[in-house]
């Protein structure tokens, strides 16, 4: 019999440290399988976060990097730079890429690097024990919000993504979401183009994916997935910014 | 060669270049802005990357960055911008990637003022950032020879794995001093080449195993098994790399003990004290850490009496207690803040 299905060859086959229900492992399957699609797995040079997905690196089959919390754009800027050559990405979480790298996020799409960033919306901080992230919602309850994220004292929701739309050096946003097999098939799309522009030198492309947190959101894995569709997507609109 | 009048900040600059530093990324401060410049206006030419980046910590990630891709990497600051990189420095020593950062040292605490100062010491040999870690650290005295030793610098780096601080201060960084250089830039591979090709460099898995850059090791025993590593590379670096000058350490019986700008000074009061008929010796030294203890263990059959002499208020001092152990009289003399000791100040101390 044919075999039409696989494990991409940029996915170990490894089991992952993710929960029950996280969006990660998708994540990381669709990001190996645009590498994989686009060949160029022997390019490829990955920069991990710190956050839930600081061992990425454990799960693809290609370069990786570390970097310094909030610090991974810093770090792929010089990578690319060094090794235009190469195709570099930086894989972030919201804490990681909207709070304590925010600096590095707007400069490196100010400067109009040509990289690709895949950045994890979940409003929570996950690795930490489920904290407030810079992309909590408003009465979202969470480790340092124990009554709600209160816009008066703690500021609304940072829509990053539309934040760094006003950018001209930046090519190319859209967010997606994993609620789906259909939105999974649109994130696949997206996360494949953002690599596409960075092979075709178009520049600064990322790749807004909201996803689920059940552990930290209180929730099953099912109210999760439904949580991201009929909550998280109202406040944060799939689709293509720029 | 041919001799070029330069400031100390260009001179590391185009040491640098010489060395096949490929990458620079740095953030205005002052006393440094000369390095900066000229890293803007010659690391294209030289067939290398620029940038100046929106922070200090992005400064030292790209090093980061451009280290872990295979490039001679290098950033510099003054004391508060240095400050900001020790995160950086920090992982740059866990995941063993080469790099050299050039501290052009003014006074502080915290903002001080733009006045020259050695107060960043300890800072720099015993590691300003989080975990147990070592960095090398080379102190030149005069521009001349920061144009040679930043050339070692970038070498060591390479051939320990490891980051080397550059320290200076800013009349170091801020001088004009004749500098013999080469007339041409050499090729960045010309001494990149005598040394074995880096095959931990991220540069894409063709061929080969993905390579991994990092300092995370989280599975239990796997961090105090890599500590244990690095312990005996620190071992093999204070053995190697002891560095100083010695002055009349033969007959000497009052030694002088000081390092970059504060030595020069040192020396002219060697000078006079030996036209008074006083033994007096100096002790230079170049590199900071690993501490050249072997400086202090000679000629145990003279009396000696040590002053160490600084532009902080007291940092070195300790090293060279650790040296002498004991064995004879260490004297301290300082200022910081922006002051430093004169000859006379030196002279008055030694008669005293």
């Amino acid at each position: 019999m044919k075999k039409i299905f696989s494990r991409p060859e940029s996915l170990r086959d490894v089991p992952t440290h993710y929960c029950p229900g996280c969006g990660h492992g998708i994540a990381h399957r669709l990001l190996a399988q645009a590498v994989d699609d686009l060949g160029i797995r022997e390019k490829v040079i990955g920069v991990a976060p710190v956050g839930c997905a600081v061992v990425a690196y454990d799960y693809w089959n290609f370069d990786c990097c570390e970097a310094a919390h909030g610090r991974a754009l810093a770090v792929a800027t010089a990578i690319k730079r060094v090794r235009p050559e190469n195709i570099v990405f930086t894989y972030q979480g919201d804490g990681d890429l909207a709070a304590i790298g925010t600096n590095e996020t707007i400069h490196t799409a100010n400067r109009g690097e040509n990289l690709t960033v895949i950045f994890i919306n979940n409003a929570i901080y996950g690795m930490t024990g489920g904290q407030m992230a810079p992309t909590t919602l408003l009465g979202q309850k969470t480790a340092t919000s124990p009554r709600g994220r209160n816009a008066d004292s703690e500021g609304y929701p940072l829509k990053i993504s539309e934040l760094l739309a006003q950018l001209p050096a930046v090519k190319y946003i859209e967010r997606v979401s994993l609620h789906s097999p259909q939105e999974v098939l649109k994130a696949q799309r997206a996360i494949k183009q953002a690599f596409q522009n960075q092979i075709e030198n178009k520049g600064f492309s990322l790749v807004e994916i909201l996803s689920p947190c059940p552990t930290y959101w209180g929730m099953s894995p099912d109210q999760a997935v439904e949580w991201v569709k009929e909550t998280m997507s109202k406040e944060f609109p799939l689709g293509r910014i720029k | 060669m041919k001799k070029i009048l330069m400031t100390g900040n260009e001179a590391i600059a185009e040491g640098a270049l010489q060395a096949g530093c490929r990458f620079y990324a740095g953030y205005p401060i002052t006393p440094q802005n000369e390095l900066i410049a000229y890293m803007a206006r010659h690391m294209i030419e030289a067939g290398g990357v620029f940038i100046q980046a929106e922070s200090e910590l992005a400064a030292i990630n790209m090093v980061f960055g451009a280290s872990a891709a295979g490039a001679r990497a290098m950033t510099s600051s003054s004391s508060p911008g240095v400050s900001l990189k020790q995160e950086g420095i920090s992982y740059l020593a866990g995941a063993e990637l080469p790099a050299v950062i050039v501290n052009i040292m003014r006074a502080g605490p915290g903002l001080g003022n733009i006045w020259p100062a050695q107060s960043d010491y300890f800072q720099a040999t015993r590691g300003g950032g989080n975990g147990e870690y070592r960095t090398i650290v080379l102190a030149p005295s005069s521009v001349n020879e920061a144009y040679n030793l930043v050339q070692d610098a970038f070498d060591l780096a390479d051939k320990y794995r490891i980051p080397v601080m550059f320290l200076g201060d800013g009349i170091l960084g801020q001088m004009m001093e004749p500098v013999l250089a080469h007339s041409q830039r050499l090729s960045a591979c010309s001494r990149v080449n005598q040394l074995p090709a880096k095959e931990w460099a991220l540069t894409g898995c063709k061929g080969r195993n993905p390579n991994l850059a990092a300092s995370f090791r989280l599975a239990e025993g796997v961090l105090e098994k890599h500590n244990m590593h690095l312990q005996q590379k620190y071992n093999e670096i204070r053995s190697n790399e002891q560095n100083y000058e010695g002055l009349f350490l033969d007959d000497a019986q009052v030694i002088l003990v000081a390092y970059g700008t504060m030595s020069r000074i040192a020396k002219g009061a060697v000078n006079r004290l030996r036209e008074k008929g006083i033994k007096a010796g100096l002790i230079r030294p170049v590199a900071l850490w690993p501490f050249p203890v072997n400086a202090f263990t000679q000629n145990k059959k003279l009396k000696i009496r040590y002053l160490v002499i600084e532009m902080s208020y007291g940092q070195m001092v300790e090293d060279v207690r650790l040296a002498v152990n004991g064995a004879w009289p260490v004297d301290f003399l300082g200022r910081s803040g922006g002051g430093v000791p004169t000859e006379d100040e030196i002279i008055k101390r030694v008669l005293f």
